[in-house]
């Protein structure tokens, strides 16, 4: 097979603007350059009527009102806000926040921000599949319990949580409910009101829009109420002051608009990919285990352990394949992610995982090749490896005293 | 994160990759590392009546890195007797691979695994005389 360079995989770090999300951006960029807060004039009219209309896409592909969307810089600030906000506006009525082990750093950050101001945190943990117990959430709710944060779709693993759910739960209790959807919108259809949900994190770049712009869905009826985080001068409804790019919003808005129409056939043809290359490893290699449950997830995302065979090193004999190491030893810490962890993937399969993203732009072609490449280097350093051989002769790897350094 | 010439052909190509029979006493073998850490490596030496390393052998688990260290102190030991292969230092293989800082603990490991097959080997035929 010929050779292929540089294949992009790693769509859950980000994605690509899309063509057709630029090209309604650009005109932002040089002739629309009004502030769409200008009230009395033409040019403020102009911006203004292209963040509406973003602001109508967004809305509409989580079964929204226009009115319920602000505009943020992304998913973190949208996290921020949502818990921060929340949490400073009904604070002294409650003061408990349940949220889940495996949510991302900036939930997590968030809520141990929270728990310095003397909010009580819960963390739920995770099955092995990823996903979250119910009854444990049901059992975790107390009269003082204030927000339910549960992300859509996870990052790192790509497993979907039962928002409908959850949903319930916390309507039944009148409890809010946030969730980070930055990587659930286009990816499973979402509906707030079905769904039940209070508030909605929403990133740009995750959707094929361009990093720096992001939203939070914040239900008006009943009305949910937040602290704003930015003193100004009271752009998006009071809860986010700071001069909107009309650029950024417009692009936000077209991604939302293209996967309003789009889902169903990506999902298909991401689909087909996943099992092609799934098929194609387990095919050749034995010993290769995704990570999350295989029902319950997004299509454009593989998380596997090839046992016997570390992750860095595996990266780098497919270097040309830009991948997202499930350890972290390619930084300082040496400690292999915390998501596998909660799952209860043992630290030294946990260091041979990688995680392998699918997205708009990826090819029949590009997948073949992937998954070749990444047979040809699994065979490769397994013949490499210690463990590989100890695991052929049939030794317990887990019943050696192992000096840990 | 860029790494050297040197370590990349070592990881590319690694030399003296294999293993020889454990229970025979001219080999000694060393064992270190552990997978919860993300490397294990395992060294071999093949010992000649002189008391030379003859041959050597190894199998990683592990990042390029450790690969490559391995790869390398079994070039370097073949044809030393038991004390110059004992005294190589890791550092020497840091330079030689230009090991960043976080990867400075790959070549303590191949220090490790070295002494420790050479300790092995001295075990083995301590008993036998």
């Amino acid at each position: 097979m010929k050779k292929l360079k540089n294949i992009y995989f790693d769509y859950q770090a980000t994605t690509p603007v899309d063509p057709r999300v630029l090209k309604k951006m650009m005109p932002y960029f040089g002739e629309i350059y009004g502030n769409p807060h200008s009230r009395n004039h033409s040019f403020g009219w102009e911006a203004e009527e292209g963040v509406e209309v973003a602001r109508e896409h967004v809305a509409k592909i989580i079964n929204a009102n226009p009115k319920e969307i602000i505009f943020t810089s992304g998913a973190t600030e949208s996290n921020n806000l949502a818990l921060k906000g929340v949490s400073e506006f009904y604070g002294d009525k409650k003061n408990h926040i349940i949220t889940c082990v495996t949510e991302h750093k900036c939930v997590l950050e968030s809520c141990r921000h929270l728990a310095g101001k003397g909010f009580e945190v819960t963390y739920l943990p995770v099955r092995s599949d990823g996903l979250i117990n119910l009854d444990e959430l049901k059992k975790s709710i107390t009269d003082k319990t204030l927000i339910v944060s549960i992300m859509g779709v996870h990052n790192e693993i790509g497993v979907i949580q039962p928002l409908e759910e959850i949903g319930k739960i916390c309507r039944s209790k009148d409890i809010f409910f946030h969730t980070d959807c930055a990587q659930a919108i286009g990816k499973i259809p979402l509906d707030v009101d079905k769904m039940n949900i209070d508030l909605m994190s929403i990133s740009g770049h995750k959707i094929y829009a361009p990093k720096g712009v992001g939203a939070l869905y914040i239900r008006r009826k009943p009305r949910v109420r937040i602290s704003s985080m930015i003193s100004g001068g009271g752009q998006e409804r009071g809860m986010r002051s700071g001069t909107l790019s009309p650029a950024l919003c417009v692009g936000l808005g077209e991604a939302c608009n293209i996967y309003s129409n789009e889902m169903e056939k990506e999902n298909k043809t991401l689909t087909k990919y996943k099992d092609m290359m799934l098929e194609g490893i387990r095919k050749s290699c034995p010993d290769v285990y995704l990570n999350g449950s295989e029902l319950m997830r997004v299509p454009g995302n593989l998380n596997l352990s090839f046992a016997y065979v570390e992750g860095e090193s595996l990266m780098m004999g497919i270097k040309d394949l830009a991948v997202s190491s499930g350890s972290a030893c390619t930084s300082a810490s040496l400690e292999p992610s915390y998501v596998l962890k909660a799952l209860g993937v043992e630290e030294e399969l946990a260091h041979t995982s990688l995680r392998i993203g699918f997205g708009r732009f990826t090819t029949e072609n590009e997948v073949k090749y992937a998954t070749d490449v990444i047979v040809k280097e699994v065979k490769r350093l397994r013949e490499l490896s210690p463990l590989w051989e100890m695991a052929q002769e049939g030794v317990d790897i887990s019943k050696i005293k192992w000096a840990h350094h | 994160m860029a790494y050297s010439k040197e370590l990349l052909d070592h990881y590319e190509n690694p030399k003296n990759v294999g293993s020889m029979d454990k229970e025979s006493e001219q080999v000694g073998t060393g064992l270190v590392g552990a997978p919860a850490c993300g490397d294990v490596m395992k060294l071999q030496i093949k010992v000649n009546n002189k008391g030379v390393i003859e041959d050597a052998k190894f199998k990683t688990f592990g990042c390029g890195s450790a690969i490559a260290s391995s790869s390398l102190i079994t070039e370097w030991v073949k044809g030393k007797n038991l004390d110059e292969a004992h005294s190589i230092k890791n550092t020497e293989i840091a330079n030689h691979l230009a090991l960043p800082p976080v990867k400075i603990h790959c070549s303590i490991l191949a220090e490790d695994a070295i002494k420790a097959a050479i300790d092995d080997y001295k075990k083995k035929n301590r008993k036998n005389r």
